[in-house]
């Protein structure tokens, strides 16, 4: 009774998985189909890039500075029995704009952005106005999911950007301020730390980032059932859904940069 | 197929997780008429309204708007026929993120490139048509439920629809407002020459609108005549309906259907 019970909910989940896959591959394939033909709305990608860029600026900021003191201090923690404090700045850094500085920003923009996109246009679906799109002959996909699509996959690296830069500050007040580390030097070692290919493949996976939570989150938002209980449902979703796919996207982009430009 | 019908139904089934919602439905509405569809909530109205404006593709049977097929045209083809029939929403279903006055452009605005001067125009005509002025710059969540009703027509009107479908227009507003709105629909009537289908229970509404009223019950449509004609049947099912009464075979049916699955 048990095992059939445990293979019932392994194939539900399976099967749920497989049409997440399914939808989330043909919503980003009927975005990229709206992309490449006209009309083109600048205005609508502005709102959006304002939206998921600008009005995100200042918790990334404050996520990121806390995490720049605290990597920091940590590192201070070992570095210190081993005498090379110096290297602080260089693990900082090479690990913020490498790892950290992507995915956290990633994740915050998921809470932040790709929730309420969920919620937007899910409650627009409950409230019949996606078909009302529909029935004034304008494309949901196109009108709706697009300038998501695109503010996000822009506005993520310049974030992230931010974030990195952000960060690093914070490591750089701790070690100056409260390990004795001269200012000089530190700029100097994170400097040398540093080389360009460090940043173009940080930044490169959060263009990858942004679209997963652009596609994910439009996604179960159209989906949505039910009434206000499903918009909630739905949010949880899209946010576990998109989290999970960005550390797997992750993983992966690792690994190829990793093989790619070793 | 005969030149003077706008939309023609012909055995169209719908089925949504195993429920058979609309069972060979057929109808057809002649062009320049208003068609009242009845029929309980849930019975499959607004799934028959939704084939029409091609939100939803029939299972099987075929659904002709203008002589054009609904599930065989290409989307420019849908696109173009959707803009010539404006569809009132239940709940209005308007844009919250924008105003009143973007509301009712939306079409204008993203379809026909006119310039500012005329769109503005138009949307005050629109809006005049349903009685309402000096609300271009509201949001539609300042406005009461009457009035987000009269916007949404006021939105499926701008685009000077040749066939407009009501979903419920008088559910959930007051009896006056409600005359109000009925008083629209048969003045829109009357004025575009529209052909006009509107579904409903409320059954005042269905008598001052109607040309024709066709019943919807258990997925097909088992009446159709004018009002007096509808009035005067001599079908059970329909006469319990329109009488509004509690025991009748409509409610027999559901009593036995419980009782065969409590069983």
């Amino acid at each position: 009774m048990k095992i059939t019970e445990f293979l019932t909910n392994l194939g539900r989940s399976a099967i749920t998985f497989w049409y997440f896959l399914g939808g989330t591959g043909y919503l980003f394939w009927q975005c990229l189909c709206c992309m490449v033909t006209p009309p083109f709305s600048r205005k609508r990608i502005f709102e959006q890039a304002k939206k998921a860029g600008n009005d995100s600026f200042g918790i990334v900021a404050l996520v990121s500075l806390f995490i720049g003191f605290i990597y920091a201090l940590q590192t201070a923690y070992f570095m210190a029995r081993i005498g090379s404090e110096i290297y602080i700045a260089s693990l900082v850094a090479l690990s913020l704009v490498r790892e950290l500085g992507p995915v956290i920003t990633a994740l915050v923009v998921a809470g932040r952005v790709g929730a309420s996109n969920t919620a937007e246009l899910g409650t627009m679906q409950v409230t019949e106005q996606i078909d009302a799109l529909e029935t004034l002959g304008s494309n949901p996909v196109r009108y709706l999911v697009v300038p998501r699509f695109i503010a996000l996959a822009i506005m993520m690296p310049v974030l992230t950007l931010y974030a990195d830069i952000i960060g690093i500050f914070g490591s750089y007040v701790i070690c100056v301020y409260k390990l004795g580390i001269s200012s000089s030097m530190y700029i100097h070692v994170t400097g040398e730390a540093l080389v360009y290919k460090d940043i173009f493949t940080g930044l490169l996976k959060t263009i990858i980032f942004g679209m997963i939570i652009a596609i994910s989150s439009c996604y179960e938002g159209f989906n949505v059932e039910g009434g206000a209980e499903g918009v909630g449902k739905a949010t949880t979703r899209a946010v576990v859904s998109t989290f999970i796919l960005i550390i797997a996207a992750d993983c992966f982009s690792t690994a190829i940069f990793y093989f790619l430009f070793p | 197929m005969e030149k003077n019908i706008a939309i023609e139904l012909a055995s169209v089934s719908k089925t949504f997780n195993n429920k058979k919602v609309l069972n060979k439905a057929s109808l057809k509405i002649e062009k320049g008429t208003t068609c009242v569809i009845i029929g309980r909530s849930g019975c499959g109205k607004s799934v028959m309204l939704k084939h029409i404006v091609g939100l939803l593709m029939p299972d099987s049977g075929r659904v002709l708007v203008k002589g054009n097929d609904i599930a065989k045209v290409t989307v420019q083809e849908l696109n173009d026929l959707r803009m010539k029939i404006g569809f009132v929403f239940q709940g209005g279903a308007l844009f919250d993120s924008m105003s009143v006055g973007e509301n009712v452009g939306f079409g204008l605005i993203e379809h026909n490139h006119i310039d500012r001067k005329e769109l503005l125009e138009r949307v005050e005509e629109s809006l005049a048509m349903v009685d309402l002025h000096g609300i271009f710059n509201l949001a539609p969540s300042q406005l009461s439920g009457g009035m987000k009703k009269r916007v949404a027509l006021a939105r499926a009107i701008c685009m000077k629809p040749e066939i407009i479908l009501y979903d419920e227009p008088t559910t959930g507003i007051d009896p006056i407002t409600s005359d109000s709105i009925n008083q629209l629909i048969k003045s829109l009537h009357d004025k575009l020459k529209v052909t006009s289908v509107v579904v409903t229970h409320d059954m005042k509404s269905a008598y001052t609108v109607a040309d024709k009223i066709a019943m919807l019950y258990q997925g097909r449509i088992i009446a159709e005549g004018t009002s007096e004609e509808i009035q005067k049947t001599d079908n059970p099912v329909v006469h319990q309906f329109i009488n509004g009464l509690a025991q009748g075979p409509i409610t027999e049916t559901i009593e036995h259907h419980f009782k065969n699955t409590l069983d």
